[in-house]
């Protein structure tokens, strides 16, 4: 069993490698771009999911989180880890090596730093519901925003420039990976059921012995986690961060994807964050309308299905397979 | 100080709209900044349309009031039944992510309609100085800004007291079921609502423009989400309330300016908010709201 | 030593007293009727024991351990069970799914292992299950498991809640109006079944009721409640036949 299991993982990272050394040959730099922004996206549409869709939620300050991991591992690789390249390189052997290792620490710490500025996130949560929540969470990522933009040794107002540019397609879909298979164990365990309590009824989940401020804490630090990760691949993947990136809009285009995969359905938001990245490209084509269509489309969609795409429901070949025997028990 | 009261009484406009709109549908509004940024450019329209970038007049200056508070009433009534009466029934956060939708249509429409690029609001009135005795010095135009808000807030808060559509919005806001059962048409009063708030962002936009004549079509997300800030701050759905949050927002923002450094402007409306909602949540004037088990 | 021991209890919002100076104890293994009529304070009381509120005023004690001021979720774990009056299951949740939810105080599910899907917790998680579909199968709903819990007729989300108040594994169990909407053949199908439950599971069980027939039939000893106060307390023929009590419900049907 667990032998399998190391095999698969093997196979799987293997299949990575490839896919990481023919596609940016084969494939044109501009597409190539939105399938890397597509990998982050997924990411932080999952992981806001969390938070928003299966515990029941309200962040819309997704971006704060996204920022402070962005930034946190671009400091730490721009100051120290592009220095520690050499020395490392004398262990380790090969520079990619080192590279990588440096790389997967800076982001496990921006991821770290985002999950404890989720921790005091959370803390408000406690006692904050629905909207209010909402709006605490808005104003924590603006003022997040304006703190990095006094931060002179990130760049403040001109930007952050010159973070080595280590993110790859490989570590993309890797953290991406990660990220789904994280949450979706997570979301079918005793702890996932945990989540779905508070969400459907907080004095009944008390009642049934569930900590809800506990868990309520914990998928604000989850969720910040890979948002901090995919802040990382995203700055490193620039080479350029800029407070800009990260305004309340930007949690919002997260939230748009949660919203329309449908509120507790991981396979709606991977969907939905494929097509909302995709979708602001095609309508490049209607220049200048580009974003009154991308805004009415959102509305049109809002109105026709205000469950989401997918709903609670996950989408698998199982459900396409039952659709046909369901038609099929009809036309009997 | 003045100038802080000044802006404060522009953001209570605004929040005043954005507490009505909750107070009725329990919906955070997000257009309602775009709706006064579109009150500002059919003002700036309008006093092309008159003629009175020439020669100022007090009766153009009201008629220019009105006419771009007319336009946005108008714009109000049809967000309110496009996009958010369908949605009566959807989640909540379906119609948040809807009224996102309609602030974004906004803007973007803005950008092509009005064009990127900022324009100047010509000064309908022209700027005196009436007092400046021991350095304070009142403008004309501050005395105007304070004047028509102060008088527009009062005439909502008779409005919303006597009069029986004003009733009858306290009472949806209240309970929209029983308000219906007693014989309230709770969309005439949700549309009502939706007008009354948008024209008050319209005069907003009007009064800004007197003495910031910079407008363009992205100018209203700041004041939004600060005017929502000061609706939070005072307890929202709660008229007065919302009046003394933006008083408190635009003295603060003012005294921060000055004393720290403007780049933290914008950081101290959520600075505050963060503060009021840990300490109560309920907003200053708020009543308490528990849940039930 | 009691099982559960209430002592001069108050509840007071605002002006209003919904609980007054209440004292009342409950022996392990009893079942334990509280009626009155509406507004009596009885869910208040519920809400006290299950630290939902805290008492304004005297002390709850459970197994030696004083409840007042803890979270509803720790006395849940000291194991006391319960029911809601206004049915409140995990609306969009499987059948099978509520009950596994409530089995989480027992459940050993690491994050890491949950995580990495570990054998250990392949084991835990069938554990579950298994234990789960037991208590659905006691309550006749183990052929319902997949179905969403908001679908079930309402007889039957009653049924399901008790269920899932039994998997938190109660010492004692808190029923609120459990046979509320039901017919009188439901009525009678759900009496046994708590009795059998509480034979085979060694519960104790206070049980708010309106139906007479249940409590009058089931019941080993009645407290009645009226203005938050203890009006009258003792085994059902006496409580009848109590003034007091008939007083209270001056108006509303004995039977």
């Amino acid at each position: 069993m667990q032998f399998k299991k190391i095999i698969f993982i093997i196979l799987v990272l293997g299949f990575l490698l490839l896919v990481n050394y023919y596609v940016p040959r084969r494939m044109n730099p501009y597409l190539f771009q939105i399938l890397i922004l597509i990998g982050i996206n997924i990411i932080l549409a999952v992981s806001l999911n969390l938070i928003n869709g299966f515990t029941g939620q309200f962040s819309i300050g997704h971006a704060g989180f996204m920022a402070i991991g962005g930034y946190t591992s671009a400091f730490f690789t721009f100051y120290f880890g592009r220095n520690l390249v050499p020395s490392l390189t004398s262990i380790l052997l090969f520079p990619w090596l080192a590279k990588s290792v440096i790389f997967v620490s800076a982001l496990i710490l921006g991821g770290t730093l985002a999950a404890l500025a989720g921790l005091i996130v959370g803390i408000p949560s406690l006692r904050l519901k629905g909207d209010y929540l909402a709006i605490a969470t808005l104003g924590f990522g603006e003022i997040i925003r304006v703190l990095i933009l006094n931060i002179d040794a990130v760049g403040g107002a001109r930007g952050f420039a010159d973070i080595p540019g280590y993110t790859n397609l490989f570590w993309v879909l890797f953290f991406m990976l990660v990220t789904v298979v994280v949450i979706r164990n997570l979301i079918n365990s005793t702890h996932g059921r945990a989540f779905l309590s508070v969400r459907e009824d907080e004095v009944a989940a008390e009642a049934m012995g569930i900590n809800t401020t506990y868990y309520k804490v914990y998928a604000f630090v989850i969720g910040a986690f890979f948002a901090g990760i995919a802040g990382g691949l995203f700055g490193h993947y620039l080479m350029y961060l800029h407070t800009n990136s990260f305004t309340f809009m930007r949690s919002i285009e997260i939230i748009i994807m949660v919203v329309l995969g449908g509120m507790g359905s991981i396979t709606g938001s991977i969907l939905a964050a494929i097509i909302f990245t995709i979708l602001p490209e095609f309508l490049r084509v209607v220049k200048d309308y580009r974003m009154v269509m991308y805004s009415l489309i959102l509305i049109i969609l809002m109105l026709t299905r205000p469950q989401g795409i997918f709903g609670l429901k996950e989408f698998s070949l199982l459900t396409i397979r039952n659709i046909f025997v369901r038609k099929e028990q009809v036309a009997k | 100080m003045i100038n802080g009261i000044a802006w404060g009484s522009i953001y209570a406009l605004i929040a005043l709209g954005y507490t009505m709109v909750y107070g009725v549908l329990r919906l955070i509004n997000f257009a309602h900044g775009d709706v006064y940024m579109v009150g500002a450019f059919a003002g700036f329209y309008a006093v092309k349309w008159l003629g009175l970038a020439q020669e100022p007049t007090i009766f153009g200056a009201v008629a220019v009031f009105l006419l771009s508070m007319g336009c946005c009433g108008i714009l109000g009534f049809v967000i309110e039944r496009g996009a958010y009466k369908p949605l009566r029934k959807a989640p909540r956060l379906t119609a948040l992510i809807t009224a996102i939708g309609v602030s974004l249509f906004l803007e973007n429409a803005g950008q092509l309609i009005f064009g990127a690029d900022p324009k100047f609001f010509p000064q309908i009135i022209a700027k005196k100085d009436v007092i400046s005795s021991g350095g304070i010095i009142l403008t004309n135009q501050q005395v105007i800004v304070l004047g028509v808000s102060l008088l527009l807030m009062v005439s909502l808060q008779l409005f919303v007291l006597k009069t029986k559509t004003g009733k009858a919005m306290r009472a949806v806001s209240f309970n929209r079921e029983a308000a219906s059962l007693m014989g309230i048409s709770v969309d005439r009063i949700i549309s009502i609502t939706f007008v009354l708030g948008s024209a008050l962002a319209a005069a907003a936009a009007i009064l800004v423009a007197l003495t910031n004549p910079k407008i363009e079509p992205l100018m209203g997300i700041m004041p939004g989400i600060k005017a929502f800030v000061a609706a939070v701050l005072g307890g929202i759905g709660n008229i007065p309330g919302a009046m003394l949050g933006g008083m408190i927002m635009g003295i603060a923002e003012v005294m921060v300016v000055g004393y720290l450094s403007s780049t933290y402007r914008d950081a101290i409306a959520f600075a505050i908010l963060i503060l009021i909602l840990l300490f109560k949540p309920s907003g200053l004037l708020g009543g308490f709201t528990g849940e039930k088990a | 030593m009691s099982l559960l021991e209430i002592k001069s209890c108050s509840m007071h919002f605002g002006g209003l007293k919904a609980v007054e100076g209440l004292d009342m104890s409950l022996e392990k293994g009893e079942l334990v009727g509280l009626i009155g009529p509406n507004g009596a304070g009885k869910t208040t009381l519920f809400n006290l024991i299950t630290g939902v509120y805290y008492p304004t005023a005297g002390e709850i004690i459970f197994q030696d351990k004083k409840l007042n001021g803890k979270k509803p979720y720790q006395i849940t774990s000291y194991g006391i069970g319960r029911t809601f009056q206004n049915i409140r299951l995990f609306q969009n949740l499987s059948v099978l799914d509520n009950v596994k939810t409530a089995c989480h105080l027992h459940s050993k599910e690491g994050m890491f292992s949950s995580v990495l899907r570990s054998k250990r917790f392949e084991e835990e998680e069938n554990e579950l299950a298994g234990r789960s579909m037991n208590l659905l199968k006691i309550f006749g709903l183990d052929l319902l498991k997949e179905e969403k819990a908001s679908n079930l007729p309402y007889g039957q989300q009653r049924r399901l809640e008790i269920a899932r108040a039994m998997a938190t594994e109660p010492k004692l169990l808190l029923l609120d109006e459990p046979t509320a909407g039901m017919n009188p053949h439901e009525t009678q199908d759900l009496t046994n079944l708590i009795r059998e439950v509480k034979r085979n599971f060694e519960l104790t069980i206070l049980l708010i009721e309106h139906d007479m027939r249940v409590v009058m039939g089931c019941c080993e000893r009645i407290v009645v409640l009226d203005y938050g106060v203890k009006i009258a307390e003792g085994p059902p023929e006496k409580i009848k036949k109590d003034p007091k009590v008939i007083e209270a419900y001056l108006g509303e049907e004995m039977t």
